[in-house]
């Protein structure tokens, strides 16, 4: 056992056992960062401010939300949107916060993508990320269920339908993850555990991955040099603030880290008050009717990318090509054979792929929502195979890039 | 180095509103037919040529037989027979008379006592030729000048009612939508509004009444028109008020009847649909300010806070 003496203050006290001095260092005062940096590197603190707004606001409407066919509709919109006190104030926060987290994610993911954080020892990284990408996805989902209104019902016909395989016909395994022939009871009741346990815990789970995949690599920066981080720190030790290339986490990072956070509640806050109406689809106030398809039949923004890249094929080589969306995005370090990892503005033909990239996927988005008739199932198609095709490009083209 | 962030956040801003403009505003153009408001002009419908006279008016509604269907409670008229065996003898209950000069256009009313079925935009429905007679009959005169006559039931409706300006939005809703629209946050039920009940007998029993209204209502429209609690929510309020001027222009073939309520009690309408559906707006609004307010002030202390510790890092 480890000797003890007795406390001279309620802080040591704390140190003696919990050395909570050293943990301060390690996770704050002498957590190192780059100075080269810019405001993008912030989306990490934005997210956890969101998800942090998503668990708070989710547990008060947990207090109010009936997780039964009959009830949920009117728990979300009579219970909480009229007789709560404020109820209407978190659910609004909770739905527009759902959508918002996903365009933060997808900012992060692309900032990742453009100055290569996915190389060179920091894969993990790059895969924990996408494993939260993920979990986040099953937690949108399984939350768009819960208000059981129409878009609730259908997108999880639509969703659980895809389990079947398509010319598999393995309707055995969709009525499984149902619990019933259609989504009734059982899948929402399933669907609710989901959303309010599991995935959550999964999601607190890969945050400390995300975050402990950080430590040996430590943050990129905007030029992808390879700093010296136990040279540097000295320096910055030693008293050398300016002439070192980093700067510590917290209070450095830190305040850089608010600063963004404030900006980003402005316009969060402007988007729960003034312009929610994108993150809470009419449709779903509605309630489920399962004798009434509703006239379109879209997933929320965040997914119609994905969506989009199964509608145009037939429905084997969709699913197929689909799954393919689904998971490509995870082997991105192994895909990208290129030994630089730098910026993609220095990379040659990945520079072109980086924004090629960008402009499809907000290609597949748009088409995904539109109806599939005409031009928009045309560009549709196209925009699918180019973004398969892209995919595969990638090996081929990042091999022939020469060393920096 | 020169910094680029004006540039990186101009290219974020970039690609966020453009996702933003494709898949709200543009997706919803396409997907959404559009109907122009006509300004509850009701142009279709003949102009009211005659100045009606409210006193030989009231001797028309009496001797015409109005009050063999409607009720005209401030007359002292009472409901020949209750909701229930009103809508099984004509579809729907038939509207109580007392406010309908305030709450519906005069156009309208003229055209509505003259000719039911094509002011109500239900002649597709009700084809005379077919011999589908609409439930109300028409007014066929009394031996004068029909338009005149017309023009002084009018006069009398006008007359009896409150002032435009009393029009409240649950007496708008309840009079021109209520009687097939139930509204169950408001408790609003076709036949009433369902409260207060001491025995569960009485709440059973009144129950009962509505399933047996609704169930005249159903045969007779087709299917139960919808609760219109969220209504607000998964529509919006050009769609409501488009709807609301003529059915016809959103869903061609509807039974849903043109109504033919002033723009006025339109926006009354819509207002009893947001005291359901959107109660809390006014508080979002208050509460959005002072978030508002709250957050930028925070974001200012954030920028100076991250100015004075970067001072000693460059």
């Amino acid at each position: 056992m480890a000797h003890f003496t007795k406390a001279t203050s309620v802080k040591d006290w704390l140190n003696q056992r919990l050395a909570i001095e050293k943990v301060e260092k390690v996770m704050a005062s002498e957590y190192w960062i780059p100075k080269n940096i810019n405001f993008l590197w912030a989306m990490g603190m934005v997210l956890v401010i969101t998800f942090a707004l998503l668990v708070v606001s989710g547990i008060f409407l947990l207090m109010y939300y009936v997780p039964t066919v009959d009830e949920a509709f009117n728990s979300v919109n009579y219970t909480i949107m009229r007789e709560v006190d404020f109820g209407w104030l978190w659910r609004h926060v909770h739905g527009v916060a759902a959508s918002v987290v996903f365009l933060v994610i997808y900012i992060h993911m692309f900032t990742g993508i453009y100055y290569g954080s996915y190389k060179k020892g920091r894969e993990m990284i790059w895969i924990s990320g996408m494993l939260l990408f993920i979990a986040f996805s099953t937690e949108a989902f399984s939350g768009y269920m819960l208000p059981w209104g129409q878009m609730s019902y259908w997108a999880g016909m639509v969703i659980t339908n895809l389990f079947s395989g398509g010319s598999l016909h393995a309707d055995g395994l969709v009525e499984w993850i149902r619990g019933d022939y259609v989504p009734a009871q059982a899948f929402l009741g399933r669907f609710f555990m989901l959303h309010v346990l599991l995935v959550p815990l999964a999601i607190m789970g890969l945050i400390g991955l995300h975050f402990a995949a950080l430590r040996i690599p430590h943050v990129n920066n905007q030029d992808g040099e390879e700093i010296d981080f136990d040279a540097e720190s000295k320096k910055y030790l030693d008293g050398d603030k300016v002439g070192s290339k980093v700067m510590r986490f917290a209070n450095d990072f830190m305040s850089k880290d608010m600063m963004v956070v404030g900006i980003f509640l402005i316009f969060f806050f402007y988007l729960t008050f003034y312009n929610y109406g994108f993150a809470m689809d009419p449709v779903n106030f509605d309630p489920a009717d399962g004798l009434k398809t509703p006239a379109h039949i879209y997933p929320e923004w965040y997914f119609l990318w994905s969506y989009e890249i199964l509608r145009p094929f037939n429905i084997d080589l969709g699913l197929a090509l689909f799954g393919f969306a689904q998971v490509i995005f995870v082997f991105l370090p192994f895909l990208d054979r290129s030994p630089n990892s730098v910026p993609a503005s220095r990379r040659g033909a990945f520079k072109y792929w980086f924004w090629g990239m960008l402009i499809v996927m907000i290609v597949l988005t748009a088409m995904g929502k539109l109806p599939p008739e005409g031009i928009y199932s045309t560009i549709g198609l196209y925009a699918a195979i180019i973004f398969i095709a892209m995919w595969v490009a990638l090996p081929i083209i990042t091999s022939l890039e020469k060393k920096l | 180095m020169k910094n680029k962030e004006p540039l990186i956040l101009a290219v974020v801003i970039f690609f966020s509103l453009v996702t933003y403009y494709l898949v709200e505003p543009y997706a919803h153009h396409v997907m959404h037919k559009h109907v122009d408001s006509e300004n509850f002009t009701y142009a279709d419908l003949p102009e009211i040529t005659k100045t009606g006279n409210a006193v030989n008016g009231k001797e028309l509604v009496m001797n015409a037989g109005c009050a063999g269907c409607h009720s005209i409670e401030t007359a002292g008229m009472p409901a020949p027979m209750d909701s229930v065996m009103a809508a099984q003898s004509y579809g729907v209950n038939p509207p109580d008379l007392s406010n309908a000069g305030a709450i519906y256009d005069a156009k309208f009313l003229a055209e509505l006592i003259k000719n039911p079925a094509h002011a109500l935009k239900v002649e597709h429905k009700f084809d005379e030729a077919k011999a589908q007679m609409h439930p109300m009959v028409p007014f066929y005169g009394m031996g004068g000048d029909i338009d005149q006559e017309i023009a002084d039931m009018v006069a009398y409706l006008q007359s009896i009612a409150v002032s435009p300006a009393d029009v409240t939005p649950k007496m708008a809703f309840e009079n021109a939508c209520g009687r097939c629209h139930a509204v169950g946050y408001e408790k609003w039920t076709q036949i009433g509004t369902k409260s207060g009940f001491k025995d569960k007998k009485d709440e059973l029993a009144f129950d009962i009444k509505v399933l047996e209204y609704q169930d005249s209502l159903k045969s007779y429209m087709g299917k139960l028109p919808p609760d219109l609690s969220m209504y607000i929510r998964s529509r919006n309020e050009q769609f409501i008020s488009t709807l609301i001027e003529n059915p016809q222009n959103h869903l061609a073939g509807t039974a849903m009847p043109r109504v033919g309520v002033t723009a006025d009690s339109a926006a009354k309408v819509i207002e009893y649909m947001k005291d359901a559906g959107d109660t809390k707006r006014h508080e979002r609004a208050e509460v959005g300010k002072n978030v508002m307010i709250y957050i930028v002030i925070f974001a200012i202390f954030a920028l100076l806070w991250k100015k004075q510790v970067w001072k000693d890092l460059h």
